[in-house]
């Protein structure tokens, strides 16, 4: 059964719509992701949950009680900012002890959810120190330990990590799931960072220009995008313009060269935009009953892969990885090459230049 | 070493002048030989009711102007920036606060006793509503100090209540805390030091005060700074010994309002870096 639910939720700023019916159903318990590029409308969103924005239309309810209207002091709903926001006149005790005491509980009662919360955050013995004494990752275990302090109904994080570097970032990633999935507390985690989304979430919002593109567990948005944005947004992709040879059958001509997609429903004739992840495709025929044959670009290398970009035809280049390992032979620049990929990797997707851009932009930067 | 000249030149020669005075008999003829004898006379003269009064005086228009001033000040730039007023009246306001908190001295004297004093263009209006204020009076200085204090209060506060973060609000907020509750346990104390420093200045902006008094009240009113200037370069009361140890005293009570506030700061700051 849902628990926190956001109906129709609209958010207007003059005649901009910075959020646009959004509907979201998230069960107790479950960890949403809203994943989007900056100004997507997932902040918003999340600060709509909170209270600190009103909705132009729409509902926000928890647990069945209607919340839209209800002041952020009065939603017991915790949250964790992406400046920490911790207070600096407080110690780290203080900070996380705050809700309780204007709660009016106990001090013995505070106390004790304090020292609890401290050793759940592995940070038993900093309690008296200020958070300028504390590193970045330390004051964001401090935030998090002050918002679960006050037992939320849902716990909001907005970007808790952008500000940490890479390292701590996903160490900090593992508690952060592991807490919720112990405390079973129903989390909406706002990022912009889609291996953080799909490592964390039950499900995955995708958003863009205040809008739903897609929502998801993390295996099918990345399979299976649903629109070219998610398409370009998640992972990297290949993208190749191409024509429906047969829609029923879903044979598409390539430069020339005969592939078949994932799935029939294009018209005939129709002009589409093909869309294949690198790690989609292999050197040879082991792939894949698709076959494609091209010249070697460019060869890089990036650690633990290996890069291989292959013009196909005239107008056409993909990219393919290989896992790097010491006998691997990488190809060389101006060779001829063969590849394949399974049809079921291969998603048509409807429209050709403007997503095409986006996609081809997308693999030039990634 | 600039700013050692600079030290040396405005504060520690200045002072062994002021200390050094203070010692010496100044009241006699410079022809006499007991003139510039070392005496401890200047400072029993402290003692006399008129010159202690003096000092009681200036100390509670410093305190009333500098905490009244402060609080209005205080409120006036909280308003403007967090307030939700328009962003001109935050230009505005501060752009009156730069050219008021320096409209002191004579012009200030002249612009109150034009505008309050026996002929002002204002009396009839305060009397017709049953208020008679005698501007040669305490209250009157007060009022007075206050279009200076506040203003510099403004100025100076402005730049705290900016860095008051929306986020800490927030999180307060989002604990469950009301917005009294924020300002006692989070805003408050991280304003503290500010505001006692601000209020320290406005205290010691007011106690050496001395144009905008004297300019006034023509000189009747009894406050330190006054005293002073009748002691050095009065008539009838002509005693510059005596003038360079009541400096002193305002020296002294300076030095301990600032000892005081340094305490308080040093407490209030404990949790910065």
């Amino acid at each position: 059964m849902s628990y926190l639910t956001l109906t129709g939720i609209q958010k207007q700023f003059g005649t901009t719509y910075a959020v646009h019916e959004f509907n979201l159903s998230a069960e107790k318990g479950e960890f949403v992701s809203f994943l989007g590029p900056s100004g997507c409308g997932k902040t918003t969103t999340l600060r709509m949950i909170a209270g600190f924005e009103q909705p132009t239309a729409g509902t926000i309810s928890i647990g069945g009680t209607d919340i839209t209207h209800r002041p952020p002091n009065r939603r017991n709903v915790g949250m964790v900012f992406q400046s920490y926001a911790l207070f600096p006149n407080m110690t780290v005790a203080d900070n996380i002890g705050f809700g309780l005491r204007v709660r009016k509980r106990p001090k013995d009662a505070i106390h004790k959810r304090v020292d609890e919360l401290l050793g759940l955050i592995n940070l038993p013995d900093k309690g008296g120190r200020y958070p300028y004494q504390l590193s970045g990752g330390q004051q964001q275990r401090v935030a998090l330990a002050r918002a679960l302090a006050i037992e939320p109904d849902v716990l909001l994080l907005d970007e808790p990590l952008s500000a940490l570097d890479a390292k701590i970032r996903v160490a900090l990633r593992k508690e952060i799931r592991s807490i919720q999935r112990q405390f079973g507390i129903t989390t909406v985690y706002v990022t912009h960072d889609q291996e953080e989304a799909l490592s964390l979430s039950d499900r995955v919002v995708v958003m863009s220009e205040g809008r739903i593109e897609q929502i998801g567990p993390p295996p099918d948005i990345y399979n299976f995008p649903a629109t070219p944005f998610v398409a370009s947004f998640v992972g990297t992709l290949n993208l190749l313009a191409a024509q429906v040879i047969d829609g029923a059958t879903a044979r598409l001509n390539l430069e020339g060269q005969e592939i078949r997609g994932s799935k029939p429903g294009a018209a005939t004739g129709d002009r589409v935009t093909v869309a294949i992840r690198p790690e989609t495709v292999e050197v040879g025929e082991a792939g894949g009953s698709n076959r494609l044959t091209g010249t070697i670009e460019d060869v890089s290398f990036l650690g633990s892969i290996v890069r291989t970009r292959v013009r196909i035809g005239n107008e056409a280049s993909l990219s393919f990885d290989q896992f790097n390992d010491p006998g691997l032979a990488a190809g060389v620049v101006g060779d001829s090459i063969a590849l394949s990929f399974p049809p079921e990797a291969t998603l048509v997707l409807a429209g050709e230049a403007n997503a095409g851009d986006a996609l081809e932009q997308a693999i030039a930067e990634s | 070493m600039p700013f050692l000249i600079f030290t040396l030149a405005f504060l520690v020669i200045p002072t062994f002048y002021l200390a050094s005075g203070s010692f010496q008999n100044l009241a006699v003829a410079p022809n006499d030989p007991a003139h510039g004898a070392f005496t401890l006379q200047n400072y029993s003269a402290l003692s006399q009711p008129n010159l202690a009064d003096s000092y009681f005086a200036s100390i509670e228009i410093s305190l009333v102007t500098a905490v009244v001033g402060g609080i209005f000040g205080f409120l006036l730039a909280y308003a403007v920036i967090m307030g939700g007023l328009p962003r001109f009246l935050r230009s505005a306001l501060m752009t009156y606060s730069g050219v008021a908190s320096n409209f002191a001295g004579v012009p200030l004297a002249f612009a109150f006793t034009f505008t309050v004093g026996a002929s002002g263009i204002l009396t009839p209006l305060l009397l017709a509503g049953g208020v008679h204020l005698n501007i040669y009076s305490k209250t009157a200085l007060e009022l007075a100090y206050l279009y200076f204090q506040f203003p510099l209060m403004v100025l100076i506060i402005a730049p705290a209540i900016d860095g008051l973060r929306k986020d800490w609000r927030e999180a307060s907020e989002n604990m469950g805390a009301s917005a009294f509750q924020y300002w006692r346990f989070v805003a408050f104390p991280i304003l503290l030091p500010s505001l006692l420093g601000t209020v320290i200045l406005l205290f010691g902006n007011a106690f050496g005060a001395q144009a905008t008094a004297f300019a006034l009240t023509g000189g009747s009113i009894n406050i330190v700074t006054i005293q002073i200037t009748r002691q050095i370069r009065g008539d009838a009361l002509n005693d510059p010994g005596i003038g360079y140890a009541l400096a002193m005293g305002m020296v002294a009570i300076m030095a301990v309002t600032i000892g005081a506030y340094a305490l308080l700061q040093r407490r209030a700051e404990r949790w910065q870096r």
